[in-house]
């Protein structure tokens, strides 16, 4: 029941790491830029366009030597950037507020989802069906950042809940542990479908159906990382979008790609489940009718998570939107 | 042997038809009634299978349930300290070799308002224990399933199946308890005890399971997660629910449901792992919701099923095969007599009346029909032998019909011109014969130096009779012409001669002519034939005036007036028998007086011979296919 690092996972993913570094150290010509890159979470779909772009040798078209370091439990993102040992970053626009509010001076050069997929579910057979219903009950969340969102949809409605911080909601919410519980659209969902529960048999509440969303995985960097060469940046926001419309055009291909992944770093790997992932991830990227497309940062979401953090406390002001955002992924529009 | 629907193929068919229909019938029942026994049995075994293996895993996880229970009265009844915890954990391990290890985590400062995390965790280490303090930075136990779900929950529960990360990859599952402290006169949640046991017997018992030759059984937990399953590769990466979403296979979902809802029962299964159809049959197991499945195969469930139908079949062909060959045999009793019969039959037909006509002695129907075939061909005897007298008979009045004709022909002159040293005068004549012989005549004379004799007659009636009567009437004729008599004098003296003996009452109707070369005088007679045609030289062509005289042969002393006319140069008399005239085409409609004016209109400077083989060519022309009923006679006389 321990639940520890495995030292022969690590030593494998170094072993990885370092293999990948000397294989393009070994045949990249000289005036290719090296990048490191860590996405926030252990290999799955949710960051095949990476993984796709590196496998496709988008990053070498764009001028590019990238490491992509393995994400994890263990490698916190906004370390990682502040301690400079990754230079491009994936965060939520909330934690990277957050961050710039520390006085750590970060750029975003792409919004790469621009819509919430962390939502809240409750059984049909509870008889919650509107927001309202939801108060007075235990609501699973998880920790730290991902309790600002549902905090400030229950306050938008008024509600008194019972918050329980957890770190893996679904079977506490499969148990009745909690009657209502924060999930990713396009993962612990597809979980609870996959363990017997019909979506039918489950009430979804999407922030962005009831005004609260807020954009996700953002790539970042610090600014003056940026500012020493702007264009690597931005030829990395480049490769990144280029490898994201090919594993949406090729899913099948993308998830192969991601099942052999995270079979090398032995992590449990279900082809189901990546696939599942990687279609809602596209839905979620998907052009709107609000505007939102994948790469582009809206300035009302902007505002509105910037807004939501300073009546949270979380930081005094919202930073000026144009210095934060770089929209640098345009050329890759045209 | 069947050749066309034979007799063998009519008798065949339906007898094997029917017996095919019956085979199949009940060789359906047999099978459909085998088949519901057989799955009953397959259910019953399965189900005492199914109740024995979950009871056994009930008896090893039972014990490990107790383990936190008795944990909780110990802690409950002394009031322990840290040291005495730890040393109740390794006792429990000692007296609980099942349980791999235990645990007593407490909530947030509950035990020691300085701790916020105090969870002392004993568990094996080789041959001996291993003592670890739960919680950190890194492991924030009051986040884990293990621990939260009791506590939100309030009840003991096992906790989903998983891989111990330290211990290498052993299947691992933890039973917690939540435990309790009065507190100012309420129960307080005040932490949870655990009890780990590695499931590596689990997986043992169910490989025990041995169900026909490849079935197997596995357990799902209760989210549907694979704990035991001989495809190694799914364990706890996928539940049957993504199993059946990567195969789009709703019936495997919804067995998925029954199972996780703890139900019993034997259901069709699709979620084999090479996808093989069979049955399944579901019960739950332990206090987990956890469910066992056991797979039955088809292919080898039905296998016996399979057995019996492969032997019915083979034995219903054969069957069918001997009665095929029974058929066969009785039909050849019946159609080889027909067959020989039927050689017979087609040998009488070329005229082998002599060939024997064998009799089966069956006396059934075939020997009745062998016998009236001996019956026919000996009338068929008789009457050709009949037939063959008949016919010779006929054969020689035919042939002496024929003789007959070809003298009574050869009476007539054929030599033209009849005359060459009489120059300006053109005769000529002409008789196409009907295929029976008739009575038509004709015949001409130098009487002397001048004249010329011609007439033209029709006998009544045809046949022999009016042939010998035509020689009779032409002899006389000559004979009588010969005298120099005028053409009157000569039908009295021809009329008085037939009449006379006249027994058989034959006539005749003639036209006699006598012609002056040099005059160009015509003295004519006319017996009752058609009046001959006078061309003129303007072209017309007109009948004689008549004569009024009555046919030869009737009664004696008759009289008969005489004309005369004159001719002039390129003028002519055409003479015909009713032959003509009375010639038919194929609408029954006669060739005719007019028609035959008309024709002759055209016909004024025609030499005697065109004029005479025009008119035959007409009539013949006009009559078409038509069979020529009468002999067809015509003579032309010009100057």
């Amino acid at each position: 029941m321990i639940r520890t690092r495995r030292p022969l996972l690590r030593l494998l993913l170094l072993v990885w790491v370092l293999l990948s570094c000397s294989r393009a150290l070994a045949v990249e010509p000289p005036g290719l830029k090296k990048i490191s890159f860590l996405p926030q979470w252990l290999p799955q779909a949710q960051f095949a366009g990476y993984y796709m772009a590196q496998h496709k040798g988008y990053y070498r078209a764009h001028g590019i030597e990238l490491t992509i370091i393995q994400g994890g439990p263990s490698r916190s993102p906004t370390e990682y950037l502040k301690e400079k040992k990754a230079d491009i970053v994936t965060l939520w626009l909330s934690s990277a507020l957050q961050l710039t509010a520390q006085g750590v001076d970060v750029v975003n050069v792409g919004q790469i989802m621009p819509r919430s997929a962390l939502m809240l579910v409750a059984k049909t057979s509870s008889g919650i069906k509107t927001p309202a219903d939801m108060n007075g009950k235990k609501i699973a969340l998880w920790p730290a950042d991902f309790q600002i969102q549902p905090k400030a949809f229950f306050d938008k409605f008024d509600l008194t809940v019972q918050i329980v911080t957890t770190e893996s909601p679904v079977n506490l919410f499969l148990r009745d542990g909690v009657q209502v519980s924060s999930l990713m659209w396009y993962n612990e969902y597809h979980t609870l479908i996959n363990s017997g529960l019909d979506p039918q048999e489950m009430q979804l509440f999407s922030f962005d159906d009831y005004g609260l969303n807020f954009p996700e995985d953002g790539l970042y960097l610090l600014r003056e990382t940026f500012e020493k060469d702007r264009e690597a940046a931005c030829a990395f926001a480049a490769a990144s979008m280029e490898g994201w419309h090919y594993a949406f055009a090729h899913p099948e291909e993308a998830v192969d790609l991601m099942v052999s992944i995270m079979e090398a770093a032995h992590i449990p790997a279900n082809r189901v489940h990546q696939r599942w992932m990687l279609d809602r991830i596209r839905d979620l990227t998907m052009p709107d009718a609000k505007g939102h497309q994948m790469g582009d940062l809206q300035v009302e979401d902007y505002q509105r998570v910037g807004d939501v953090l300073v009546a949270n406390g979380l930081i005094k002001s919202v930073p000026p939107f144009a210095s934060f955002f770089e929209k640098c992924t345009q050329h890759d529009q045209k | 042997m069947i050749k066309s629907r034979g007799i063998a193929f009519r008798m065949g068919a339906p007898v094997l038809a029917g017996s095919a229909l019956v085979f199949l019938v009940i060789f359906s029942i047999g099978y459909l009634h085998s088949r519901e026994t057989i799955l009953r049995n397959v259910q019953e075994n399965a189900q005492n299978l199914a109740r024995r293996i979950a009871h056994r895993i009930e008896l090893v996880l039972a014990p490990v349930e107790k383990v936190p229970e008795n944990l909780d009265i110990v802690l409950e009844t002394f009031d322990v300290n840290e040291t005495k915890i730890i040393e109740v954990l390794r006792s429990t391990l000692h007296i609980n070799p099942e349980v791999f290890g235990a645990a007593i985590a407490f909530e947030p400062y509950a035990f020691d308002p300085a701790r916020l995390y105090f969870s002392p965790y004993m568990s094996r280490k080789g041959k001996g224990f291993q003592m670890t303090h739960l919680g950190g930075k890194g492991y924030h136990y009051f986040y884990q399933d293990w621990y939260q779900i009791p506590r939100e929950t309030g009840k003991s529960s096992w906790s989903e199946p998983y891989f111990d990360e330290g211990g290498g990859d052993i299947l691992m599952a933890t039973f917690s308890r939540p435990f309790f402290r009065e507190k100012e006169g309420t129960p307080q949640f005040t932490g949870v005890i655990t009890a780990d046991i590695s499931l590596e017997w689990l997986e043992k018992i169910v490989a025990e399971i041995h169900v026909l030759r490849t079935g197997y059984g596995f357990i799902i937990s209760r989210n549907g997660a694979f704990i035991v399953h001989p495809q190694k590769s799914w364990i706890l990466n996928e539940t049957i629910f993504s199993i059946a979403e990567a195969r789009n296979d709703p019936a495997l979902r919804a067995i998925g449901k029954r199972m996780i809802a703890g139900e019993s029962g034997f259901f069709p299964f699709t979620g084999d792992v090479l996808q093989r159809p069979g049955f399944i049959y579901l019960t739950p197991v332990g206090f987990s919701n956890w469910s066992l499945g056991i797979f039955f195969p088809t292919n080898e469930l039905m296998a016996d099923l399979d057995a019996f139908r492969r032997t019915a079949v083979s034995l219903g062909l054969s069957g069918l095969l001997v009665l095929i060959l029974v058929v066969w045999l009785v039909a050849r009793t019946i159609t080889r007599p027909l067959r020989t019969l039927s050689a017979v039959a087609r040998n009488m037909a070329t005229g082998n009346l002599e060939i024997e006509v064998p009799v089966p002695k069956t006396g059934d129907e075939v020997a009745i029909l062998a016998e009236s075939f001996n019956y026919m061909k000996n009338s068929l005897k008789v009457h050709i032998r009949e037939l063959l007298a008949a016919t010779a008979a006929k054969e020689h009045i035919e042939s002496e019909l024929t003789i007959a004709r070809d003298i009574q022909m050869g009476l007539l002159p054929k030599t033209f011109p009849p005359f060459p040293d009489l120059p300006g005068f053109d005769l000529y004549a002409l008789l196409k014969p009907a295929r029976e012989v008739g009575g038509d005549l004709y015949d001409f004379c130098r009487i002397d130096e001048d004249r010329v004799c011609f007439f033209l007659g029709d006998v009544s009636g045809k046949g022999v009779p009016a042939a010998l009567f035509m020689a009779v009437t032409m002899t006389l004729i000559k004979m009588t012409a010969a005298k120099g008599l005028s053409p009157d004098r000569i039908l009295r003296e021809v009329n008085g001669q037939l009449s006379r003996d006249n027994a058989a009452g034959m006539f005749v109707t003639l036209f006699c002519g006598i012609v002056n070369i040099r005059t160009r005088e015509l003295w004519y007679a006319n017996g009752g034939h058609n009046q001959p045609v006078l061309l003129r030289k303007s072209g017309e062509a007109i009948f004689l005036e008549g004569t009024d005289g009555i046919l030869l042969g009737a009664m004696e002393d008759i009289d008969y007036a005489m004309k005369r006319i004159v001719l002039d140069a390129g003028e002519g008399l055409f003479l015909y028998s009713d032959g003509v005239t009375e010639a038919m085409d194929e609408q029954e409609r006669l060739y005719s007086d007019e028609r035959l004016l008309e024709a002759l209109k055209a016909m004024g400077q025609m030499s005697s011979a065109e004029v005479v083989e025009s008119v035959a060519h007409d009539v013949i022309s006009f009559a078409g296919t038509a069979p020529q009923a009468d002999d067809i006679t015509v003579m032309m006389v010009r100057f």
